[in-house]
């Protein structure tokens, strides 16, 4: 029976939510295609783990090891090459994310297996796989074909992309697999995590953030959103092009490489949009988005949309604001 | 330490209204604004500061059409030292892992001790060519570079990973380093900074001289090949608020006073 093999991760001591996201869509193409969900779990003192996962899979593969108690991708890409020459699975999910992505090109081209990555859709037609992902910044979707038949495709999920909910219950079996490392990659060495450093504001806490990305230009304009911020008893948080430029320090970046948030109110002030984003703010009671691109993919999770340049729509927000709190 | 920096040219798409061209497979390129890959200008500032404080050399290269030029003049401008274009009209429709083994063969000719390459491509958004660029080439890699700390024969990176947490990793030279973006602040590049350079040669390579043939490259050298394009389908949408800046500003504050904020 043909396989889907799904890889689990984790870090320090944590499960990642994409996970159960990439079960979930593992389970679906499962059934569509009469095969089985693999998960596999590599680590070092990582076999309690598998009990949440062990309950939505056929197979649930551990390994363990020393060399694996840190996610690196040269292990990983190890153990998994022969996972996947003794399973052959038709099909195997990875994460995209920063794991996922050290790890997906590497094996994939060392294994000859074709690859598309960071896709948000995967559909079956036939015995076709079909993946779907965005090119230009989210502004265009690409359907694309695995260009040749080949005994195994490899795919990297968007995060974020399928439901982690309404999981079947399958409870399949717990097996280890044992793998006999030859090498113990001092050429590549995990040395520690560390922290973002902690600065004086923390924007997971603010009921209302004001947040600027490209559109706002220059530092210079920085001051009337503080001003706007100030007057909602908010702060002023950023998309990445915002911190990268270090106009605003990284500890106010929104995002999955920054923060998760979730305001009573959440104003994007030349944002454009990008997945990356619209990840860690979704989440905001109210969303009002400003941008001068009526396609921009902000207003499609915004509540409110205004189309303009945010250097003119702020000003008047702020003298509309003073107004009626003067009232 | 000599440093080889792939880069690629790609259109700005910020605030621009993209269009599908007639064969559904890709964009209306008339009007675009091209510039380099804004993770490549990083990786770029990034080779050079490491040229400034260690010696050594910095070899741009990029696979594209003759328009790549000006990518590769933009790289010698900010201070690299060689550029190598690949270009072949044979190689149109690569995808990312046959772009990766252009670039290794390329390589090959080429002395370096590390590889940089942008994280990622704002066109394409692959993310792919560096890592398997570094297995194609037998060496280690590390993607998503936020600091770079250059040893002896070992180089001390910081890689980005999710909620604002970086791991820090030793690696071993040679390698390929894939480069976040805001790991510098590139330079600024003036047009004066161009012109100095607009008679510097600028080394060709088509297949042929990089002893590649025509089936390993392209559509039928490539793992994926994009079916269709389209504009991502808008979900309900936000509710836009329209009228003169004053009525827009009354009913934003509707809403703040709505929301209970002010």
């Amino acid at each position: 029976m043909a396989e889907i093999m799904v890889l689990m991760e984790h870090r320090q001591g944590e499960m990642r939510d994409i996970n159960l996201e990439m079960l979930s869509k593992g389970q679906e193409l499962a059934e569509k295609t009469k095969a089985e969900l693999t998960a596999v779990l590599l680590g070092k003192g990582v076999a309690s783990m598998a009990d949440n996962i062990k309950r939505f899979c056929h197979h649930t593969l551990i390994c363990e090891d020393e060399r694996l108690a840190q996610f690196n991708s040269d292990p990983y890409q190890d153990v998994l090459s022969f996972m996947i020459k003794e399973r052959k699975p038709a099909l195997v999910l990875i994460g995209q994310t920063a794991c996922g992505m050290d790890l997906a090109p590497a094996l994939a081209t060392s294994a000859g297996i074709p690859l598309a990555t960071d896709c948000y859709q995967i559909e079956v037609k036939g015995d076709t796989v079909l993946p779907f992902r965005q090119m230009y910044g989210g502004k265009m979707s690409a359907e694309v074909h695995f260009a040749k038949k080949a005994p195994c495709y490899m795919i990297t999920v968007r995060v974020g992309s399928f439901p982690s909910e309404g999981l079947r219950e399958i409870n399949g079996a717990v097996e280890k697999v044992a793998f006999t490392f030859d090498k113990d990659y001092a050429y590549k060495k995990f040395l520690q995590y560390v922290e973002a450093a902690v600065g004086g504001v923390d924007i997971t806490q603010a009921d209302v953030l004001v947040s600027v990305g490209r559109g706002i230009g220059d530092p210079e304009n920085l001051p009337m959103v503080e001003e706007l911020a100030s007057l909602l008893g908010g702060v002023v948080s950023c998309s990445r092009p915002v911190a990268d430029k270090n106009w605003l320090p990284k500890e106010r970046q929104v995002g999955t490489s920054g923060k998760t948030v979730k305001p009573k109110l959440y104003i994007a002030l030349g944002i454009s949009g990008a997945f990356q984003h619209t990840a860690g703010m979704k989440g905001a009671t109210t969303i009002i988005a400003v941008n001068k691109d009526p396609k921009a993919p902000i207003f499609n999770v915004a509540h409110y949309g205004i189309v303009d340049d945010l250097l003119k729509v702020v000003p008047g927000l702020v003298a509309k604001v003073k107004e009626r709190k003067g009232a | 330490m000599d440093i080889i920096v792939c880069i690629k040219r790609v259109p700005e798409v910020a605030e621009i209204d993209l269009q599908v061209d007639q064969t559904g497979k890709g964009i209306k390129t008339e009007g675009l604004v091209f510039c380099v890959n804004d993770w490549d200008n990083y990786a770029i500032e990034e080779a050079v500061r490491i040229k400034e404080k260690h010696g050594g050399t910095v070899t741009a290269i990029t696979v594209g059409s003759e328009e790549s030029e000006d990518v590769l003049r933009r790289a010698l401008a900010l201070g690299a030292d060689e550029a190598v274009m690949i270009t072949d009209q044979k190689t149109e429709g690569s995808d990312a892992y046959a772009t990766a083994k252009i670039l290794a063969a390329a390589i090959k000719n080429i002395p370096y001790t590390i590889i940089l390459a942008g994280a990622l491509a704002d066109d394409d958004g692959y993310a792919q060519v560096g890592a398997s660029l570094a297995e194609l080439l037998g060496i280690p890699h590390a993607t998503l570079v936020t600091n770079m700390e250059i040893g002896e024969k070992r180089v001390k990176v910081r890689r980005e990973l999710e909620g604002g947490l970086e791991e820090a990793l030793d690696v071993e030279t040679p390698a390929v380093f894939t480069i976040q973006s805001g790991i510098n602040e590139p330079r600024y590049v003036s047009i004066m900074g161009i012109r100095r350079v607009a008679k510097k040669e600028i080394k060709k390579l088509d297949l042929g001289a990089m002893g590649l043939a025509p089936d390993q490259v392209g559509t039928t050298g490539s793992f994926i090949v994009v079916e269709r394009i389209f504009t991502p389908p808008v979900g309900e949408g936000a509710q836009l608020l329209q009228g003169s800046p004053d009525e827009v500003a009354t009913k934003v504050t509707d809403i703040f006073q709505k929301g209970g904020v002010i």
